[in-house]
């Protein structure tokens, strides 16, 4: 009953918004980690967009897939060694 | 020449092996030729939801391992000449085939048949890689609950990476009432995080459990609500383009109003 007024008046959130939320954030983990070669794909054309701007440590660059409790985020650490004055 | 047709999940306990039984059946009511072959090594099942399980005499093994011709394992149906089962082997392991051997076996049967549908073991590993590999279409069976979607999610993936492509989807156990109250992911959700196209959608349903109990197939009684929801699966196999169900409806109107009858015939 207390679950059904609190529902009326909006302040409850179903729990199938809940599932689908969980799912969502799981999978994009799921299919970046379990989809072969997706993530280093990812990270060879990043290399080659970011080279014709700047030229950047390959070796050091990391591209990794970090979650929180509501949001999953692409985290990238790309060392820098020198920009290009023109493009 | 006919399509093989493999009936999927990942997870287990979703209704695989009772979307197969209903969809063969169904096919073989409207007069198709169909085989259903029982893929599921050492844990059979496909025999006793179609009520076959008297009849086994050869399995699947013994005709990949050259004991007997296909047409000497395959049990012909209670009730339609033109279906039949493939049983599987309940003393072997999964690895006692191998992928090139299924597909072989599927592509003799496709001479003879019209549909030959697989039954597809749980899992991901050589069970599901020997049930796919002669098909050449999957059908992935989900529950609306995230460890369901979740591994139907993934069972996408691996289907691409074998170059199956464009799998259709069956939700499987909706449940209306949990649905209106928002406890339940509706078949928009669902289809919003898997992406790939809709064959049907099927509602948790007391009739399943009877006619399992019974052997005989729900499609085939004309009172069962999930009965209809497989009819329906079959046109749409067929190529007819057929309205789901109406098993979402929030509004109460429209309930009583489809109640009376008044918004058109069930679909």
């Amino acid at each position: 009953m207390l679950e059904w007024l609190s529902r009326l008046f909006g302040s409850a959130e179903h729990s199938k918004d809940k599932a689908k939320e969980r799912l969502r954030l799981v999978l994009v983990q799921d299919r970046a980690t379990l989809a072969p070669g997706l993530l280093d794909a990812l990270k060879e054309e990043m290399i080659n967009v970011l080279s014709k701007y700047m030229e950047i440590d390959v070796q050091g660059l990391e591209v990794n897939l970090e979650s929180s409790d509501d949001q999953v985020a692409l985290v990238a650490n790309i060392p820098v060694r020198n920009v290009k004055r023109k493009v | 020449m006919g399509k093989s047709i493999v009936v999927t999940s990942g997870k287990g306990g979703v209704g695989k092996t009772t979307a197969a039984a209903n969809i063969g059946t169904g096919l073989a009511q409207i007069g198709k030729r169909v085989c259903l072959v029982d893929a599921d090594i050492g844990l059979r099942n496909l025999d006793v939801v179609m009520g076959l399980e008297n009849r086994i005499v050869y399995d699947l093994i013994d005709v990949v391992e050259g004991h007997c011709r296909v047409r000497s394992a395959l049990i012909k149906d209670k009730r339609f000449d033109n279906l039949f089962l493939l049983p599987a082997a309940q003393t072997r392991e999964k690895d006692a085939v191998k992928p090139e051997q299924m597909k072989a076996l599927v592509d003799e049967l496709k001479k003879e048949f019209d549909y030959v549908l697989v039954d597809c073991p749980a899992g991901i590993e050589q069970g599901f890689k020997n049930a796919i590999a002669g098909a050449d279409m999957a059908i992935i069976v989900t529950t609306p609950e995230v460890s369901a979607v979740r591994d139907a999610d993934r069972i996408v993936g691996l289907l691409e990476a074998s170059e199956l492509y464009e799998p259709q989807l069956i939700i499987n156990r909706i449940r209306p009432d949990m649905i209106r109250k928002g406890d339940m992911m509706t078949t928009e959700d669902v289809i919003d995080i898997l992406a790939i196209k809709l064959l049907g959608i099927v509602p948790d349903d007391e009739s399943i459990i009877v006619s399992t109990n019974r052997g005989e197939p729900a499609v085939l009684d004309k009172k069962s609500l999930s009965g209809q929801a497989f009819r329906n699966i079959v046109r749409r196999l067929e190529g007819a383009s057929v309205p789901f169900l109406p098993l979402e409806e929030t509004s109460r109107f429209k309930r009583l109003l489809r109640l009376f009858n008044l918004s058109g015939s069930k679909s």
